[in-house]
């Protein structure tokens, strides 16, 4: 009974954790828009801006990916059920 | 249907004293010792007026390296390039080696920790070199000492940041692969029972193909831009540790 309540209890914890992915979402999703602008504005610079979204949008993921971690963890490592 | 879905980690194959020893670890092995070949293999008999195709590419490989170095850190880094190199061949073809069948090793959370403590250290030894060790010290007390204890989190949030997003982008593509081949041959088992005969029934017609669809993404765009993020990250760090 109890392992089923931590089991139930880490798959909901797992769920919660990915409303993290919000955050990234919508980060990325602005970076892109300006550089959409920006190479709209300046084509000739489209390599270096195509180059700096992509760095900018992979350390906004990051918070995202705490999320993700912590949800897989909770999914397939589960450090709660050695603790009962 | 109703088959098994299971994710697991690196599989210990056989322990040597203390230290075991796993699939992802013999997998990078084999890694490194292609890509040691393929370089031997491209540098030998080099020339000052190349002839060969192999010698061009070789140049090629140099001169790209040498331009992201330049691009990010500055002329004065090219001493950096062969780390730089080899952390993304390393990383890149990692991630890569999913497409061949095996536990990718970058999907393994050890072995990503291991090239961020090299960038970690890296970062500290360029900082003590450049500032000395007093002065090293005394960035962390900046801009008042208050905030010590916050610069020292943010300092060792560096490796563990760099590390989690590493190993999140492949292992969440690993995760992702596999779920949807389970729902493929779940999808084709409830369409191929229309067919009333057991062998057609379990060919797993919709694994065919599909897939390849999302490997691209998953396995070729993000290896290359996770390879590409962190050798990024550490030519930012270091030479910001300079300054």
């Amino acid at each position: 009974m109890e392992r089923a309540i931590v089991l139930a209890a880490s798959a909901i914890g797992a769920g919660l954790a990915m409303i993290a992915g919000i955050g990234p979402g919508i980060g990325q999703g602005y970076a892109a828009g300006k550089a959409a602008e920006a190479v709209g504005r300046q084509p000739e610079a489209k390599s270096d801006v195509t180059s700096t979204m992509l760095f900018g949008c992979a350390v906004a993921e990051s918070t995202g990916i705490y999320g993700l971690v912590v949800a897989m963890i909770l999914l397939f490592a589960n450090p709660l059920i050695g603790k009962l | 249907m109703g088959s098994e879905i299971t994710v697991t980690g690196p599989k210990a194959l056989f322990q040597i004293g203390p230290i075991i020893i796993t699939n992802t670890m013999v997998t990078s092995w084999v890694i490194m010792a292609i890509i040691a070949c393929v370089c031997m293999y491209l540098t030998r008999n080099l020339k000052v007026k190349p002839d060969s195709k192999r010698q061009i590419i070789a140049e090629k490989i140099v001169l790209m390296v040498y331009e992201l170095i330049d691009g990010t850190m500055g002329k004065k880094w090219r001493h950096f390039a062969p780390y730089i190199a080899g952390l993304f061949a390393y990383s890149f073809f990692c991630s890569m080696s999913s497409l061949v069948g095996v536990k990718a090793p970058t999907g393994d959370l050890s072995i990503i920790i291991g090239m961020a403590t090299i960038t970690f250290i890296m970062i500290q030894v360029v900082n003590i070199k450049y500032k000395g060790f007093v002065g090293s010290l005394k960035r962390f007390a900046e801009p008042v000492p208050l905030i010590l204890p916050l610069n020292l989190i943010s300092e060792v949030a560096t490796p563990v940041s760099m590390t989690f997003r590493h190993f999140g982008n492949i292992a969440a593509g690993g995760v992702i692969t596999t779920l949807l081949y389970a729902a493929l041959a779940g999808l084709s088992s409830v369409i191929l029972k229309i067919i009333p005969v057991a062998f057609i029934q379990s060919i797993p017609i919709f694994q065919v193909g599909l897939p390849a669809l999302l490997s691209i993404y998953f396995d070729v765009f993000t290896s290359f831009l996770q390879a590409y993020i962190f050798c990024m990250l550490t030519m930012v760090y270091v030479s910001g540790a300079a300054e």
